[in-house]
Formats: C-alpha cells, structure tokens, sequence
C-alpha cells in the first residue's frame, strides 16, 4: 500500500518527539527560573530577594548557565602539564614529537657531579598551535614528567599565545590525563576532582635500587640496529 | 512543439554542501539530463605519503588518523598490520582484539555516517541524521574512554594497542551491545519502506557486476552488485577467520541495495563486536619494549596489505630500506577508486541523481586526496 511506509516512518519521529532530549547545549544552556536558582544552590524566593534582575531575564527565557561538557579521564586535552622537578630535560618528548614542536634549551648547571652533570632548563616550549594532541610526547616520558591535559578551551587570537613556555607549565593547574598513565587508573584517579600539583603524585617517585637498574639496563637490554 | 536546446556545462564545487568535502566536477547537462561528468580531485591533498618519508614509523600511526576522518580506526589497523608484516612482529593476543573491537564500532560509526548524508543528500535535512548521529555518539564517547580521543585516534601501537581499555569501556560497550539493534531497527523503521526513498533511491546509478569488477571497485559498492567479496572472509587478517559472520549481498547494484546493505552490515559488525568481548582474554596488549622499540627498524624489502575498511579495500603498501622512516608508503584508498565510475553510474540520469549517488557512494575526500 503506497503511504503506509511513510506512516510508519512518522511514527518513529512521532515517539522521538516525546523522548528525552540527547543534544547538549554548549558553551551555555538557557535556563528557566528553577535552573538559574539551581545553578546558584539557591531557592526561588532568595533569587527574587537578592537577585530580582536576574529573576526578571530567567523569567523571559534570557538566562544562560555555562556548561561543562562529559569527558573522560583518558581525553587528550590542549593543557600539558610539566612537572618542573621531575624533568631531567632528556628531550625524549622532542625526539618523538612527529611534528618537532618542543623546543628544550639547557646548560649544564653544575649540581649532582657524582652522579654524572645534572642540567638545568632554560626553555620548555611546546606549540600548542601545530600540536596534533597524539600524545607520543607522554608516551615517551621515561620519568612521568609529562602529561596530557585535560582542558581544551584555549581560543585565542594571537598565535604566539598558543604557546606554552616554561613559567605557563609551572604556574598553571595541573589536571593531568590519564593517557597512558596507568598508575592513575589504578588509583581510580579523576582529574576534575582531584589536585595533583604535587609532583610526587604524579606517579613513579620511589628510586629504584641498584639491583633493578641493573637488572633493567644491562642484564636485560638488547641492543638491536 | 519542441522547444531547441543545447548542452550546458556546470560546475560543481569544490565548496559545495552536497559533495561531501572538497569534490569538484565539470557535469554536462542535456536539459535535466546529465550526459557527461568529470570528477576533479586534488583540493585536499596534504602529501601524507611524502610526509611519513620523514616519520619514523610509529609517528606515521598520526598521519593515517587523518586519511579518512571517519573511520580512523581502521585506518590504524591497516597500516599497523602492514607494519607487522614488515617487521615480522608477533602481536599480542589481547591487543588484537581490542583492534577488531574498535575497528568494527568504527565500521559502524562510518556506516551511520554513511547512511545519515545519503538520507540528507536526499533532502530531510535533519531528522534521520539525527538517529544516526545519536548512536554515532555513543562509539565516539567509547573511543574518548578508550584512546582520549574521538576522530583523530592513534590508537594501535606495531604489536597492539597502546593501552588497555578501562572498566568504563567494558561497561558502555555492554550496554551499547543491548541497545544498538533496537537503534537499527528504528532507522530502519524510519526509511526502510519509506516510499520517498523507493521512488528517489530503486534503480538509479545502477553497477553491473562486470562493470564493478573491472574497475576494481571494493566494499558495498560491489557486495551491492551481487559479488560476495569482503577480505574479511576471502583473506582474513587478525582474529577474522576465528569469527562467525555473514557477508550481506545485493544484487540490484542502484543506491537502495547501497543502503541496505550498510544496515545489515551494522548488524553484523555488532555480531563481531560480541563475539570478540567473548573472546577476549586478560593479558598484556603490546609486546616489551624491549621486543617492540620506539624506534623500529625493519629489514630490507616492501609488503601489500589490505583491510576491508568501511569503504572498501583499503591496501597499506610500505618499502624499508632498513631505516627507521618508511622509503616510500603507499595506500591504496578505496574512495578514489570508488569513485573512478563516476561517469558511467550518472550519465543519463536525472540532476537530483547526482547527489543521491555521492551519498550511496559514501566518499571522504581526506581519504580520496590523501
């Protein structure tokens, strides 16, 4: 019968226009009254008294509240997070970086002679504007130093603002991904609950014994090429 | 009475909304009639195969994310089983189902996408790409837990994946497992039976068999002219052969078979899905880097290896010179050979036509232009 798919077609449109939305408002929601008092942890009647603008434009539908959008603690985010202390500035990250983005300066700072030079940084760059975010950088991080973020709301209108450079590193938040970090995912780690600005959260900070490196980097090794 | 007329030519694109990416072509026009077309490629080329000359090969995992933009996964697989073949690496168990995990939901992500532009193509804006982008959703939030990325991936690593996936994964996939057919049933609902999509979509850019086969055309596009070919069966890679599923067969060859045959597909990519969560047992997901350096040189010599990608045969050709960059990387992308019998699919149908056939074609320029 000619129609009847048609029909059939509607009616699953018809049924969707009574389930619950799926789309998400970005970066803000319109609220009504209740939402704008919800958002504040607010009651309606403290809303009126406080705040009666604010009232007046949730009444007409004018409000907006900012949305944080669901992540997961794996994203790979625009934020790097660099542990200054834990860095030995091997340069590991700019040697597989596909695309050569991080620039790292140091000089030999004189300290820690026994156990051979230990070097100072003078610039840790990392372009974020020709980043790619594939996160080989972090997987070549031998001391955990370096971490994925997890913000990503970095617009910008200069181009030079794009890059991170060492004072921006240190001084920033530091929510790192647990993007090949398994050490977080042990702990159920969740980045926008928990604080880790202490480098000593951020994974391997026991020194292994003698007999370990041993064991690692001469019994075991393999030399290949 | 006749009313005299002449041929017009017409340019479409290469910014153009219904082209799905930069596509250009010069199209002839008999009235409303097409009687010439010439597809123009080139707007998107990027030099990824020069590119990966200077990577070594693990850096050129990134570069394959970008081909085809919505079936990154598979694009990963690909390359990455080439790598192996070259390197003679054995990979992990474990990591190779989580690769055909993740590479058949990225088969179903592309299919949706696939099936949601032929329907917008045809004109409902909106709605039915709605129900697909909805459960298209779903596969991308899965890959966000799994890899922290949602298009552009880099998931696999030469031997496996990079990381095992989290409870997270295992607890969504399940519950994507339950509801996913009852999605398909809905969007079948919705345009199976419709009589607008009989009328627009039966018998347009109709493909013979021979036709198809001569042009070395792969993927739906063939299975929907009635040859039952898929590598998947026919030279099985990874952990295929050690799962049962059917290959899908049409044998009307227009853009509703094209359809169709995307659907039942979904359903059995689903069926794998399954099978390998079955499967799959605890255990590491990429050899040692002491077996599997970062730095990975392989011995003298080239290899060929092909993956049945979302859209057809999608071949990772790589030659060593022993360094640890590729000499020269060559893919062998299904949606610029898909697309060579342009010509022969539209000439003599109708303009609407055209654009319908581009959705049953189900093109990507990133992967056409590299």
């Amino acid at each position: 019968m000619i129609g009847f798919g048609l029909i059939k077609g509607l009616s699953v449109t018809f049924r969707n226009l009574f389930s619950p939305v799926f789309t998400v408002q970005y970066p803000d929601k319109r609220v009504g009254v209740f939402g704008l008092a919800k958002s504040k942890n607010k009651s309606v009647f403290e809303l009126i008294k406080n705040e009666p603008k604010q009232f007046l434009f949730a009444f007409i539908g004018l409000a907006k509240v900012k949305v944080k959008v669901e992540q997961f603690p794996r994203f790979r985010g625009n934020e790097f997070v660099w542990y200054d202390d834990r860095c030995t500035a091997c340069a590991s990250c700019a040697k597989y970086c596909p695309l050569g983005i991080i620039e790292i300066v140091t000089h030999a700072s004189g300290e820690n002679l026994q156990a051979g030079e230990n070097y100072a940084i003078d610039k840790f760059d990392i372009d974020t504007g020709r980043c790619m975010f594939c996160g080989l950088c972090v997987e070549a991080c031998p001391y955990d130093a370096l971490h994925m973020g997890t913000d990503f709301e970095r617009g910008n209108y200069h181009r030079a603002k794009l890059v991170l450079n060492k004072e921006t590193l240190i001084s920033q938040d530091k929510n790192p991904s647990s993007w090949f970090r398994p050490q977080f995912e042990e702990k159920e780690y969740n980045p926008w609950d928990s604080d880790l600005s202490d480098y000593k959260d951020a994974g391997r900070h026991e020194k292994p014994s003698y007999e370990k490196i041993k064991q690692r980097w001469v019994n075991k090794r393999k030399f290949n090429g | 009475m006749s009313i005299k007329s002449e041929p017009i030519t017409i340019n479409l694109g290469p910014q153009h909304p219904s082209t799905h990416g930069v596509f250009r072509m010069r199209v002839t026009f008999d009235g409303e009639t097409i009687i010439d077309v010439e597809p123009i490629f080139g707007y998107l080329h990027r030099g990824s195969e020069k590119l990966a000359e200077e990577r070594t090969y693990t850096q050129v995992v990134t570069l394959t994310d970008r081909m085809d933009y919505v079936s990154s996964m598979l694009n990963n697989q690909g390359y990455i089983l080439a790598v192996e073949k070259l390197t003679n690496i054995q990979p992990e168990p474990r990591g190779v189902w989580l690769r055909m995990i993740a590479s058949e939901l990225q088969r179903i992500a592309s299919h949706l996408v696939a099936i949601g532009f032929l329907i917008q193509d045809l004109g409902a804006w909106g709605t039915p790409l709605t129900y697909s982008m909805r459960e298209r959703e779903k596969i991308l939030q899965m890959f966000e837990m799994l890899c922290g990325a949602r298009i552009t991936n880099s998931y696999m690593r030469p031997g496996g994946v990079f990381m095992d996936a989290p409870q997270q994964f295992w607890d969504s996939l399940s519950s994507f497992i339950d509801e996913f057919p009852a999605a398909v049933d809905e969007l079948e609902r919705l345009l199976t039976s419709n009589e607008i999509i009989f009328s627009r979509t039966k018998g347009v850019a109709i493909l013979t068999p021979e036709q198809a086969i001569n042009a070395s055309i792969t993927g739906p596009i063939l299975r929907s002219t009635g040859v039952p070919w898929d590598l998947r069966k026919n030279d099985p890679y990874d952990y295929y052969e050690k799962v049962d599923f059917d290959i899908p067969v049409h044998d009307a060859g227009d853009n509703y078979s094209r359809y169709l045959l995307r659907v039942q597909e979904m359903r059995e990519s689903l069926k794998i899905v399954k099978q390998c969560v079955d499967f799959i047992e605890p255990g590491p997901v990429r050899p040692h880097h002491d077996q599997v350096p970062f730095l990975i040189r392989p011995p003298k010599g080239d290899c060929y290896v092909a993956i049945e990608g979302s859209k057809g045969e999608l071949g990772f050709y790589l030659v060593s010179d022993g360094s640890i960059s590729p000499y020269r990387w060559h893919v062998r992308s299904s949606s610029l050979i898909n697309l060579t019998l342009l010509r022969e699919m539209l000439v003599g149908t109708l303009f609407g036509d055209l654009f319908v056939t581009f959705g049953g074609i189900d093109i990507n320029m990133g992967e056409v232009d590299r």
